[in-house]
């Protein structure tokens, strides 16, 4: 079927989203020497913290864990992304999905890196990292998180890949010869057919394929929802004010499908507008997924409301400690800073259509993702901060080091994100076309049954 | 089996904090100077906390000074993901230093705050460095390491091999930590616990005797005997 697609004329769909991956404009190049450049300074922090010892953070005797741990949960937050929406939609069979199902699970993979690199970067020893497979005891969390993100790695990873098969080796048809560019051409063209695996889009093939992405679709949930839980429980096993609670693993789950809907949301709109993809991406995803993301809203309220009140009814001298950290406190600003973009923002805007746009969710969406950093941030840092015996009340303030890291760590995430775009489209395009067809079906099924009931009448009539 | 175990009986502590500094010469924890104390990062494996309830003029001050606990259920060695902090046979909580990876999960785990982390490499005035303790069981840590109070493990090995060179029997009441050996009012007590006749055991059953926070069911092998 696609045997003789490179002698074919290209569909205005193939046009549009092979287009970003020919040309390469100035701005492209711009943006990602700036991103370059935050990922050097990051890549010198990091350098200078192995070099010196973690002394160069701000972390200190209470407060051990920091603006690492607390990106550590955001990343692995932010790759829930991929999973909620490529694969629960994938297995109701949501049609409006098939768009934005390659920018989701890009989210997740990269995600995923930039997650388990700031566990490393974390280390006291980060040469000593593979202690943790060497010696690993499965009674520490810490171990089954190493198992459960590798695991969810893997099968990501995976996840990515399977769909992207007949794109790649529509890549590999469709990007030789035309475009002429020599060298370049030449290891592009490698690595596409390479990828492929020899992909001709027989009858077989495709069943297999379908067969492999609905076993992943599936396997993958349960995947994710454990990861997020066991992140948690590398606060909730510890008896601390706050963390010792049974809520911190769906609270973190929850969490993390809302952040990773609100990066989805950025990412899309980002390359939509620099892909030109606004014919294919349209106001149909922005209005559903919306919707969702206003759910996940609900839900983290709902979460949030039960934790606090649960905590704050009772009179426990720690956690009531660590609640007027949060409340009444130096933590004050940055807990009700959370409510506003978590709750406030998104409600504002997602509740009506007209905010629904790419526009209002964009910038709902932005609040989101500020707003999950901050929640991270506040159920880390109080509670180191009020230990329940030794010195007076800790303090955190974060050096240049480690923001320096964290600002290199978004910016390798987006950079990594960009150029995988440059060189895989950006929407799965058989998907896409696929969903085209079982539109016209359904389409052309409705038209033959009104048709009928039409003839019917008419036979009644008659 | 022994299972070492320490009371302090706090009527007789003064807070004179030469616990803190015996530990400390005997140890060879690293000085962290002011700036770095500022931040909170001294490592003193022994401290003396203050507690102040009440204000003027009815404060009650309680010091309490807080080695390791030696815990029974410890929660550091729990949740260690490499197997560097262990509970050994005769009950004491111990760090493999070459097998810590610095991820301070135990830091985070002990309701005691009695874990201590390498932030930079050990440090000392040149003054001090002459005078450190030449045994290799406590050599210095390096950076990135977690360490804490160990009862002075090393002086248990140094009394076993003076018992053996002496041509006797070890018994409990060779080996003493260097906190309770200095111990000014004589407030600190150290033997086995499995030995109901060893005065540790006795007075961690009198009616005085308490542990820190015993509501987390860590069990920890020092005990306090109330003051008042």
């Amino acid at each position: 079927m696609e045997a003789g697609l490179a002698a074919q004329h290209e569909t205005a769909l193939e046009s549009i989203v092979l287009a970003p991956l020919r040309q390469t404009g100035r701005q492209f190049r711009l943006v990602c020497a700036g991103l370059g450049l935050l990922v050097l300074v990051g890549i010198f922090a990091v350098a200078r913290q192995w070099t010196l010892g973690l002394g160069v953070t701000g972390l200190n005797r209470p407060v051990y864990w920091g603006v690492y741990i607390v990106d550590f949960v955001f990343f692995i937050g932010i790759s829930h992304a991929g999973t909620l929406i490529s694969a629960i939609l994938r297995v109701t069979q949501a049609e409006w999905r098939r768009p934005i199902t390659r920018i989701a699970e890009a989210i997740t993979f990269f995600a995923l890196i930039l997650g388990a690199l700031q566990i490393w970067i974390d280390l006291g020893r980060p040469e000593r990292i593979v202690f943790l497979f060497y010696w690993g005891r499965f009674q520490s969390p810490l171990l089954w998180d190493v198992t459960c993100v590798s695991v969810y790695m893997l099968s990501s990873t995976l996840y990515l890949y399977l769909p992207l098969i007949p794109d790649l080796a529509r890549l590999r048809d469709r990007m030789i010869g035309g475009e002429g560019d020599g060298r370049r051409g030449a290891w592009r063209l490698r690595l596409y057919t390479a990828m492929a695996l020899g992909w001709h889009g027989g009858r077989e093939q495709r069943r297999r394929l379908e067969r492999g992405i609905g076993v992943m679709a599936i396997l993958i949930i349960p995947i994710a929802v454990s990861v997020h839980t066991v992140v948690s429980w590398i606060f909730g096993m510890n008896m601390q004010p706050m963390w010792h609670s049974t809520i911190l693993g769906p609270y973190f789950v929850v969490g993390a499908i809302y952040s990773g809907i609100a990066m989805l949301f950025i990412f899309m709109t980002i390359i939509r507008r620099a892909w030109h993809l606004e014919p294919i991406i349209g106001a149909r995803q922005y209005d559903y997924l919306g919707i969702l993301l206003l759910v996940m809203s609900a839900f983290w309220g709902y979460f949030t409301l039960s934790e606090y009140l649960t905590t704050g009814y009772g009179t426990m001298v720690q956690d009531t400690q660590v609640l007027a950290a949060k409340l009444s406190q130096e933590f004050a600003p940055w807990f009700y800073g959370m409510l506003v973009c978590n709750v406030v923002i998104p409600f504002g805007v997602l509740l009506w259509r007209r905010g629904r746009t790419p526009l209002g969710c964009f910038v709902a969406s932005l609040a989101i993702v500020v707003g999950m950093w901050v929640e991270r941030f506040t159920i880390v840092i109080p509670t180191l901060t009020r230990p329940s015996l030794g010195p007076a009340n800790g303090s955190y303030a974060p050096t240049w080091n480690e923001l320096a890291i964290m600002a290199g760590s978004l910016a390798l995430f987006a950079l990594l994100f960009l150029l995988f775009f440059k060189l895989f489209p950006a929407i799965s395009l058989w998907e896409v076309e696929e969903g085209e067809v079982v539109a016209l079906a359904r389409q052309k099924a409705q038209e033959l049954a009104e048709e009928g009931l039409e003839g019917l009448h008419g036979t009644l009539a008659g | 089996m022994t299972r070492w175990g320490m009371v302090i009986d706090l009527d007789k502590c003064f807070a004179c904090q030469s616990c803190t500094l015996a530990c400390r010469m005997e140890n060879n924890t690293p000085v962290a100077g002011p700036d770095q104390a500022a931040r909170g990062r001294t490592i003193l494996w022994n401290e003396v906390l203050p507690s102040i309830d009440g204000s003027y003029p009815r404060p009650t001050v309680t010091l309490i000074p807080r080695p390791c606990q030696h815990c029974d259920s410890p929660a550091c060695v729990r949740v260690c993901p490499v197997g560097a902090t262990y509970k050994n046979e005769e009950g004491l909580v111990l760090v493999n230093y070459s097998r810590c990876i610095g991820c301070r999960m135990c830091t985070v785990a002990c309701p005691y705050q009695v874990r201590y982390f390498n932030w930079y490499p050990p440090e000392w005035p040149e003054a001090l460095r002459a005078h450190l303790n030449p045994d290799p069981e406590v050599a210095p840590r390096p950076r990135g390491v977690v360490e804490k109070c160990t009862f002075c493990v090393q002086r248990l090995r140094k009394a076993r091999e003076g018992a053996a060179a002496a041509g006797r029997a070890f018994q409990a009441t060779d080996y003493i930590p260097a906190c309770v050996q200095t111990c000014t009012g004589h407030a600190r007590y150290f033997g086995d616990l499995d030995d109901p006749d060893s005065l540790v055991s006795q007075l961690a059953r009198s009616p005085r005797a308490f542990r820190l926070q015993e509501e987390m069911g860590t069990q920890p092998k020092v005990y306090y005997l109330k003051q008042g």
